[in-house]
């Protein structure tokens, strides 16, 4: 992996556009409440981008909303979706039909879940959720089970899992990193163009995620494949990413490079975020506390939903809702931009960092 | 067992007299395999006012030992004792004072919360069963100063609310104010922060010690993150474990800066640091094998000399190496160890 920013924007554009995404769940017979306000961005071939922020800041909801994978009450209300086919089309995933759909999801665009437990069926062998991966998904005509059986084990070999082993093996069998590598084996099978991971490596143990995080950056070199992850590991984003959004009360909040994130952040949040964590090289050093939760969905405040937490707002910030503003201008989707109405004199003072 | 090695006595930690300690402790599980030993001869001491941290992969017995050190376990060998007390030993009354003297807190606060219990109920629930308060008024009085104790204030406010009303760092709270209505003097925290989120971990990490500096009680604190472990424990000590061995033992500044065992110097590696330039220049230590032995089927000599990137032939797949006190730390290697 090279120092972001990494991939050079390709002549072609983004793959994937988000443009003003809104996504909501239906909480009774008339009322909505939105989870997802207002989310844009593009993310271009190759790059690897994480959002971050605390539990329910709306960041598993809008992962799940892309590939229209909500929960049967959930909905994207608003906005496009603008994805470039591997045939160069681009669609709007928002108005696929459902055998279009079906299609799209996997052989243009997987999704890694959390927990790689509940994302298999326990009583199918890996072996079969492969099987039923390509038959359900792959364009043409219906392939041979010998066949498929021999790129599966190729696949399984790329994650480094022996597939004499591992194939013929039930979900239980595998240890809780190796069915991970196996769901990203899975997920990687028809060669998406892009791959979204809800908390890859949360329940895993630190050796294995780290072995986990190198072949995946390993295969994106590879297969060059676009990467978003989602995650509360503020660590595994500056390992993983050359890029990361910052979410917060279903909004993003702040975007940008890896680098402008964690040595430039310019939201407070995003520096609260980063300061929370405790370092493990070096002398103490006491962690910022961030006291309180994100707001709830029904009773977001009227101005800056941080406000409330924030130790820089000020009046005006409890009035106004600060829009992303743009503070440093680069191609490919990775200019810098921030929603914080102070965060020009904030980085002047100093104040957002440290 | 067959090796039952010595037991070694913990480093020299300046101080009060252990408070908890483990004697060689050993917990072999049956199963269908053979024989598990989940915990095979650990010495632990903890002490009034001070944090010992045990950090270790899943599997290494890191919640097995702090079952044996809350009574929660029966050791199959060796010894735990409570104020100089082999926990075994003690007759109704005594056991019961050090029920109430160690107290353990779990992992998910999801789940050791009773549902259907109010907060009032949970926390008073021990304080009403060994009589400590006269009356329900008293016991609401005494559970308000409770959750004020552990910041959740105002106490009115959720004195009365059920778990499910609460997020998962209130419920935490609500654990560890149940822990402390029994006055303990140690506090077994088993991740009790690894479930949280990153901002809330510090404030609830805050609070313990608090609790570790103002009130002098001593915490046997398990983790799996090292960065957790060195805020937590920095005037404390540290002790790795790998596969039911404690690998490398000593103060908290040492092992963490510059640690020595090749499995410590592999797990510090690992951490992530929130730093994109850190993260892609410094040295990534490489095991020779990601799989954690079976410990049904443990190898020979060095139980982690298959993953072991300084692994020579010769002593380390023969002879178990012994943990031996250096001069800042004990250390069970053999080929770091002779330095």
């Amino acid at each position: 992996m090279t120092a972001s920013p990494a991939a050079p924007a390709p002549p072609q554009g983004p793959l994937l556009s988000v443009r003003g995404v809104d996504v909501g769940y239906r909480t009774g017979r008339r009322s909505r409440s939105t989870a997802v306000h207002d989310v844009s961005f593009d993310l271009h071939p190759g790059q690897s981008m994480a959002l971050v922020g605390e539990s329910g800041c709306g960041k598993t909801t809008l992962g799940l909303g892309l590939l229209r994978l909500l929960p049967r009450t959930g909905v994207v209300s608003a906005g496009e979706i603008l994805f470039r086919r591997k045939d160069g089309r681009t669609v709007d995933v928002r108005s696929l039909a459902r055998e279009e759909l079906r299609r799209f999801r996997w052989s243009e665009a997987a999704m890694v879940f959390q927990g790689a437990m509940n994302a298999f069926n326990p009583v199918l062998r890996i072996e079969d959720h492969f099987l039923d991966t390509f038959r359900a998904h792959e364009r043409g005509r219906a392939r041979r089970r010998a066949g498929i059986r021999e790129e599966s084990a190729a696949l399984l070999e790329m994650v480094r899992l022996d597939p004499a082993r591992v194939l013929g093996a039930f979900p239980h069998e595998l240890s809780g990193g190796m069915r991970q590598r196996a769901l990203i084996a899975l997920a990687l099978a028809l060669k998406p163009q892009l791959l979204i991971l809800d908390e890859p490596t949360t329940a895993l143990d630190l050796l294995t995620q780290q072995a986990i995080v190198e072949r995946l950056s390993e295969l994106r070199e590879e297969l060059r494949f676009s990467m978003l992850f989602i995650t509360h590991d503020l660590g595994l984003a500056a390992e993983l990413a050359d890029r990361v959004g910052t979410m917060y009360a279903g909004r993003l909040i702040e975007t940008g490079t890896t680098r402008d994130i964690f040595h430039r952040p310019s939201h407070p949040y995003t520096s609260a975020l980063i300061n929370s964590v405790p370092p493990v090289s070096g002398d103490l050093v006491v962690p910022e506390s961030l006291p309180g939760g994100p707001p709830g969905l029904s009773s977001l405040p009227p101005g800056c939903s941080f406000a409330p937490r924030c130790r820089h707002a000020v009046e005006r910030c409890r009035e106004t809702r600060p829009e992303l503003e743009v503070l440093h201008t680069r191609g490919g989707g990775l200019s810098h931009a921030a929603a914080c109405l102070r965060s020009r004199e904030l980085a002047a003072e100093g104040a957002t960092r440290d | 067992m067959t090796d039952r090695s010595v037991p070694v006595p913990a480093p020299a930690a300046p101080g009060p007299a252990p408070l908890l300690s483990l004697r060689g402790v050993h917990q072999v599980f049956p199963g269908a395999r053979g024989d598990v030993p989940a915990v095979a001869g650990v010495d632990l001491e903890i002490r009034p006012g001070r944090a010992l941290c045990l950090v270790g992969e899943s599997g290494c017995g890191k919640t097995t030992t702090a079952r044996m050190a809350a009574g929660l376990a029966d050791p199959t060998a060796g010894s735990v004792r409570f104020r100089g007390r082999d926990i075994t030993a003690m007759d109704k009354r005594e056991r019961s004072a050090f029920r109430r003297s160690v107290q353990y807190i779990h992992q998910d606060p999801y789940a050791s919360l009773n549902p259907v219990r109010t907060v009032y109920s949970t926390v008073s629930a021990g304080l009403r069963r060994h009589r400590m308060v006269a009356d329900h008024k008293a016991a609401r009085r005494v559970t308000a100063e409770l959750l004020e104790r552990v910041d959740l204030t105002p106490a009115a406010d959720f004195i009365d609310k059920y778990p499910h009303q609460m997020s998962g760092g209130q419920r935490q709270r609500v654990a560890i104010a149940r822990a402390l209505a029994m006055d303990p003097e140690v506090i077994i925290a088993d991740e009790s922060t690894s479930m949280l989120d990153v901002s809330i971990r510090v404030s609830l990490l805050n609070t313990l010690g608090r609790l570790r500096d103002d009130l002098g009680v001593g915490f046997l604190f398990i983790t799996h993150d090292l960065a957790v472990a060195k805020y937590f424990a920095w005037d404390g000590e540290i002790a790795v474990m790998y596969l039911g061995k404690v690998v490398e033992h000593g103060p908290t500044p040492r092992v963490v800066n510059d640690p020595r065992h090749p499995y410590t110097r592999a797990l510090i590696s690992a951490v992530c640091e929130p730093d994109p330039d850190l993260a892609r220049t410094r040295e990534r230590v490489r095991l020779r094998s990601a799989d954690i032995p079976d410990l049904t089927a443990l190898p020979p000599g060095c139980d982690f000399h298959p993953r072991c990137p300084l692994y020579t032939p010769g002593a380390c797949d023969t002879r178990r190496p012994p943990l031996v006190r250096g001069h800042d730390r004990l250390l069970a290697c053999h080929v770091v160890g002779q330095g």
